[in-house]
């Protein structure tokens, strides 16, 4: 009898163990993956550089030397200077401004339009999911980047514009993981249970459903974020991106690989930045699938 | 199997019609008329001769009777006059251009496949081993890095540093093998890093045990049994690696100079040449849907498993 009591007195001490929970165990896998969390110390490295730019870049980044064009590196200029005697170090400091604001602000849009839409497709169901889906269906086949580059050419390029194109067209793909979570986790018991005791539409998806659907949310804009960098990159690169002055690696590396045998600097530099940066997100990105994922655990 | 067919190629037509009509109403929605000229301020010309060349490209009918004219002679294989090449129509030019582009893709697809599954494979037979860390950071190099600035780093050590290629142009083989090399790398690292999970899913799955046990030696477990489960996954990846392919041969051109199809897509939409934007962006469009038709059809014939 006092064996039996032992065993039912003994859960009682369970509540000092902290509680796991899938956050915090995530947290901990993803701080033993060591290229993602090197991947998470150059993003907050880039996000200091973005937001200091004003402080670090030693020079404004328009600021023309006509006497000193095309410069190799050097002590006047760590990374040389650019076709109008720019610095080119200045320049790439603003440009990482340029790449995280996009990286971080299209996923914000991307997720406002994307989760709404794929949330209601899944949870109301019936003749609004059927055109919702069609329509997702209809975005996924257009090439993306084909559709981005013909938004961005007939808006005219800028940041505000990169928004929209990023925006209108990324939405697509955390649409349909959204309904595919929303579908799968409104049969569940707990939502039933919730519903027995009178929660409304409003709160039975935005307090039950949305916040067990989250995790591939959070892994779909993980790997958002570097393919919104991509974009604008690739945007800037062909010129229907950034609008000049406004330095952004990728136009960089457009303008500067028409000279690459004469000023190798001109393009070699941000290329880098834009590898780095690209990878970094990429090593973060799989960091955070792999510590999300149960399955794993 | 054939009733699923044929639905899938009638599909077809509703899906490029939709992809006709987004381009077409985002072409007209936007500001900036292939009327205007090309320049702020330059020569402006006057509304009579707007008019004019309104009517002679029959810009001033209403929006509807201009898709149907496009549709009806896009059928015919007829795309007008470019606007901006105006003594050549746009046919001509997608004829002369797209096999350049169809060629540089096919050779980078080939060599994506051929290498893509040469390391997936080797990465997942030798686990946590050197060869898996090699192939698995070539791959992730691959997927993460833009192709253009690949292409920077390509001509940096194999133009410069040991001259064995030239930095671009297209007359001769020596030409194709950096833009190739380029181009391929995306769609490598993708198949590779599949490859290599779907082959660790196989290895350890209980039919390769059982060849395994009944003692059959390495190379004809992996040939015979793995590899041919393995590969049914990879094939999914396929349809995207063509568009890939596809829109990445843009960059690709431009940095090598590369005489294709790549470069009008970006020109005729900067210069508002509707002819030109709705052929390309069409011929894109038909080329992907097609191949992802493709690959749709080829995944029910290699995976018995699947019934339509």
């Amino acid at each position: 009898m006092s064996r039996v009591a032992v065993a039912v007195a003994a859960p009682v001490e369970e509540p000092r163990v902290r509680s796991s929970s899938l956050w915090r165990d995530g947290v901990r896998r993803l701080r033993r993956n060591k290229l993602a969390v090197a991947g998470g110390i150059v993003i907050a490295l880039l996000c200091v550089v973005a937001i200091f730019a004003d402080f670090l870049a030693p020079l404004p980044y328009t600021k023309s030397n006509f006497g000193r064009l095309n410069e190799a590196p050097s002590r006047d200029f760590p990374l040389g200077t650019d076709l109008l005697g720019r610095d080119l170090l200045s320049r790439m400091i603003y440009g990482a401004r340029v790449s995280m604001l996009v990286g971080l602000g299209a996923q914000v849009i991307v997720v406002l339009i994307g989760v709404p839409i794929g949330a209601l497709s899944g949870y109301i169901g019936g003749r609004t999911d059927m055109f919702l889906t069609r329509f997702i269906d209809v975005m996924y086949a257009f090439p993306r980047l084909l559709f981005v580059i013909l938004l961005m050419s007939m808006l005219g390029a800028g940041l505000t514009n990169i928004f929209i194109a990023i925006g209108l067209t990324g939405w697509v793909g955390i649409a349909r993981q959204t309904r595919a979570q929303v579908l799968a986790i409104k049969e569940k018991e707990f939502i039933d249970g919730a519903r027995a005791l009178g929660a409304g539409f409003r709160r039975l998806l935005m307090r039950h459903i949305l916040p067990n659907a989250l995790t591939p949310i959070v892994v779909a804009v993980t790997f958002g974020i570097p393919e919104a960098i991509f974009t604008e990159a690739a945007l800037s690169f062909i010129g229907v991106g950034i609008n000049p002055p406004t330095p952004s690696w990728g136009q960089m590396v457009g303008e500067g690989q028409q000279y690459i045998r004469s000023y190798w600097h001109l393009c070699v530099f941000p290329s880098i930045a834009i590898a780095v940066t690209m990878l970094s997100f990429t090593f973060f990105g799989d960091g955070v699938r792999d510590a999300l994922d149960p399955k794993l655990k | 199997m054939f009733q699923f067919a044929l639905a899938r190629v009638l599909w077809l037509v509703p899906t490029l019609l939709a992809m006709a009509l987004v381009t077409f109403l985002v072409m007209h929605a936007t500001p900036g008329s292939p009327l205007d000229p090309v320049a702020e301020g330059a020569n402006p010309l006057s509304p009579e001769a707007q008019k004019n060349l309104a009517a002679h490209y029959g810009l001033d009918r209403p929006l509807y009777e201009q898709f149907a004219i496009f549709i009806t002679k896009a059928v015919q294989g007829d795309f007008g006059n470019s606007f901006v090449y105006k003594t050549r129509t746009v046919s001509e030019i997608i004829v002369q251009t797209f096999p350049i582009s169809l060629l540089l893709g096919s050779m980078a697809l080939a060599l994506a496949i051929v290498v893509g599954l040469t390391l997936g494979i080797l990465a997942a037979i030798y686990q946590n081993r050197a060869w898996d860390y090699v192939s698995v950071s070539l791959a992730t190099v691959g997927v993460a890095v833009p192709n253009f600035v690949l292409a920077v780093f390509l001509i940096i050590l194999f133009s410069f540093g040991v001259p064995l290629f030239p930095t671009g142009g297209w007359e001769s083989p020596r030409n194709w093998v950096l833009p190739t090399v380029a181009l391929a790398l995306a769609p490598m690292g993708i198949i590779a890093r599949f490859t290599r999970a779907s082959m660790l899913e196989v290895i350890r799955a209980d039919y390769t045990l059982t060849a395994r046990a009944k003692g059959l030696g390495e190379l004809p477990v992996i040939f015979k049994h793995a590899l041919k489960n393995a590969f049914i996954p990879v094939v999914t990846l396929l349809g995207p690696m063509f568009a890939a392919v596809g829109t990445g041969s843009f960059f690709v051109e431009s940095i090598f100079r590369v005489p294709g199809m790549g470069r009008f897509f970006v020109l005729s939409m900067t210069g508002r040449d509707y002819p030109m934007i709705m052929a390309v962006v069409m011929t894109y469009g038909a080329f992907l849907a097609v191949m992802n038709l493709v690959v749709d059809l080829l995944y029910g014939v290699l995976d018995p498993r699947i019934r339509y």
